[in-house]
């Protein structure tokens, strides 16, 4: 990987870290609410079902997760493990694409849950 | 690390690294495990229940008070270092705000969670 | 000048393994018995030692005043200017510890090879590249200015080799360029004569780079000069940013 690309690699992370900024806060003010209204599957669901600005507001969540986390890791496994090269690349992607995957699941899944 | 190697890394930019990166280190074991457990619901509320049932009992509730703080301060520490990194602001004064930032968000969320 | 007996001094210091060649890391302390003076330097120190106890002990110093950084070494796990640094300010229960710096290969004893270290202040694009000769008239260089403020802040460094013993960074990857070549890089980048600013952001840019950076701020305490060596690393993060943005990079 070229320096300008990495360069770009840590730009997109700064940017992403903006990004969870916002999302952090508002996450965290929503547990807040959640857990005085009540966190049974039942009541969470109620509260997410098919409801279309949440599932925009998480899928952003979840993309700029995909992001952040796995720059951020490539950082660890090349400092304490040593990674270099295809290998750390690879890793670094594979972690990015799960996150998105798994993660943009979790958000459909809370928006259309499926029959009880 | 030894007490000799901590000797000189004993300093407050070095505690906010390490905080940052264990923090940071427990967020990206936590998310992949929230994810997945988010997922559950794909397959109904009951089946979510059914899932969330194990979560509940002290050691879970513990980590998860746990990762509350961590998220605060994973996220005090990057305002910190946006700021050291684009903005002119002396390296004590990123230091007081991030630690005010957490403190502030650990505190408040963990009275605010505690109730419920 | 009579010497009280109880001021003796345990000193243990770095030896390399046997003649033939060292090998990474290989060596032990030995400890030596050094009378204390008031006012002694470490310097001082380790120069009782070789001229009275051990004529073997490899070490480096020339100026001994504070000027050259030559005897930069490792004294009780922080690296320091041993003959700017009293031992009254370091010995602890009348016992110091004396090693070479880190992140170096050894030559011998307390001697490294700082080779590396200037390596990679040149790969570091860390020299100045000027288009003017003797013929044209001097470079003008407001002396009020943003840029100017920011070379004074970092251009008295002498290459002791401090901050880059005490980087982290460094030691995790090899390939990590420091803070005295970047720091140096950066002066050069605030430099409104130089040429070179876009060959320059390219060489510190990248995970050898301003962007490994992780803020630990060690070289910054450790700076005998005090010199801001991780604001001038944020600075080469935003220059190569706008670089990168504007399509330069």
């Amino acid at each position: 990987m070229t320096p300008r690309a990495q360069a770009w690699l840590w730009l997109a992370q700064r940017l992403s870290a903006v990004v969870l900024a916002f999302a952090v806060v508002v996450h965290l003010a929503t547990m807040v609410y959640a857990v005085r209204s009540g966190l049974s599957a039942g009541e969470i669901l109620d509260r997410t079902r098919g409801n279309l600005p949440w599932l925009l507001f998480y899928s952003s969540f979840v993309v700029a997760i995909a992001v952040h986390l796995p720059i951020g890791l490539r950082n660890v496994l090349a400092e304490v493990l040593g990674w270099r090269g295809p290998l750390l690349e690879i890793a670094t992607a594979i972690l990015s694409a799960g996150l998105l995957v798994w993660g943009l699941r979790a958000a459909w899944a809370v928006y259309a849950p499926g029959a009880a | 690390m030894s007490a000799k190697a901590w000797r000189t890394r004993n300093h407050p930019a070095y505690w906010a690294f390490v905080v940052h990166r264990v923090s940071g280190l427990a967020l990206a074991v936590f998310l992949p495990l929230h994810f997945w457990a988010l997922g559950h619901a794909l397959a109904g509320p009951s089946a979510l229940e059914g899932f969330l049932w194990w979560t509940d009992n002290a050691a879970v509730k513990a980590a998860e008070f746990g990762l509350v703080v961590a998220l605060a301060a994973h996220l005090a520490g990057g305002l910190r270092l946006l700021a050291l990194e684009f903005l002119p602001w002396r390296e004590w004064q990123k230091s007081l705000f991030a630690a005010s930032v957490a403190v502030a968000l650990a505190a408040g969320l963990l009275f605010a969670l505690s109730a419920g | 000048m009579t010497v009280q007996a109880d001021a003796v001094l345990k000193v243990s210091v770095w030896r390399s393994s046997g003649p033939g060649g060292v090998a990474a890391g290989e060596g032990r302390f030995e400890t030596f018995e050094v009378p204390r003076h008031p006012s002694q330097t470490v310097l001082d120190v380790v120069t009782h030692i070789q001229r009275h106890c051990d004529p073997t002990l490899g070490y480096r110093f020339a100026c001994r005043v504070g000027v050259c950084g030559s005897c930069a070494m490792v004294v009780n796990s922080e690296a320091r200017w041993t003959c700017r640094t009293h031992v009254d300010k370091v010995a602890e229960g009348g016992r110091l510890e004396v090693a070479p710096l880190r992140n170096l290969p050894v030559i011998r004893d307390l001697a490294t090879d700082m080779s590396a270290f200037f390596d990679k202040w040149a790969r570091a694009r860390g020299q100045f590249a000027g288009t003017r000769s003797r013929r044209e008239g001097f470079a003008v260089v407001e002396p009020d200015s943003e840029a100017r403020r920011q070379v004074d802040l970092g251009i008295e460094c002498i290459g002791c080799g401090v901050c880059y013993s005490s980087c982290d960074v460094v030691e995790w990857k090899p390939d990590y360029l420091g803070p005295a070549a970047m720091n140096r890089a950066w002066t050069l980048v605030n430099d409104v004569r130089d040429t070179a600013r876009a060959e320059r952001l390219a060489a510190v840019a990248g995970d050898a780079g301003c962007h490994a950076c992780h803020t630990h701020m060690s070289c910054t305490e450790r700076c005998p000069k005090h010199l801001p060596l991780t604001a001038a690393i944020a600075g080469l993060k935003r220059e190569t940013t706008r670089a990168l943005l504007r399509g330069e990079l």
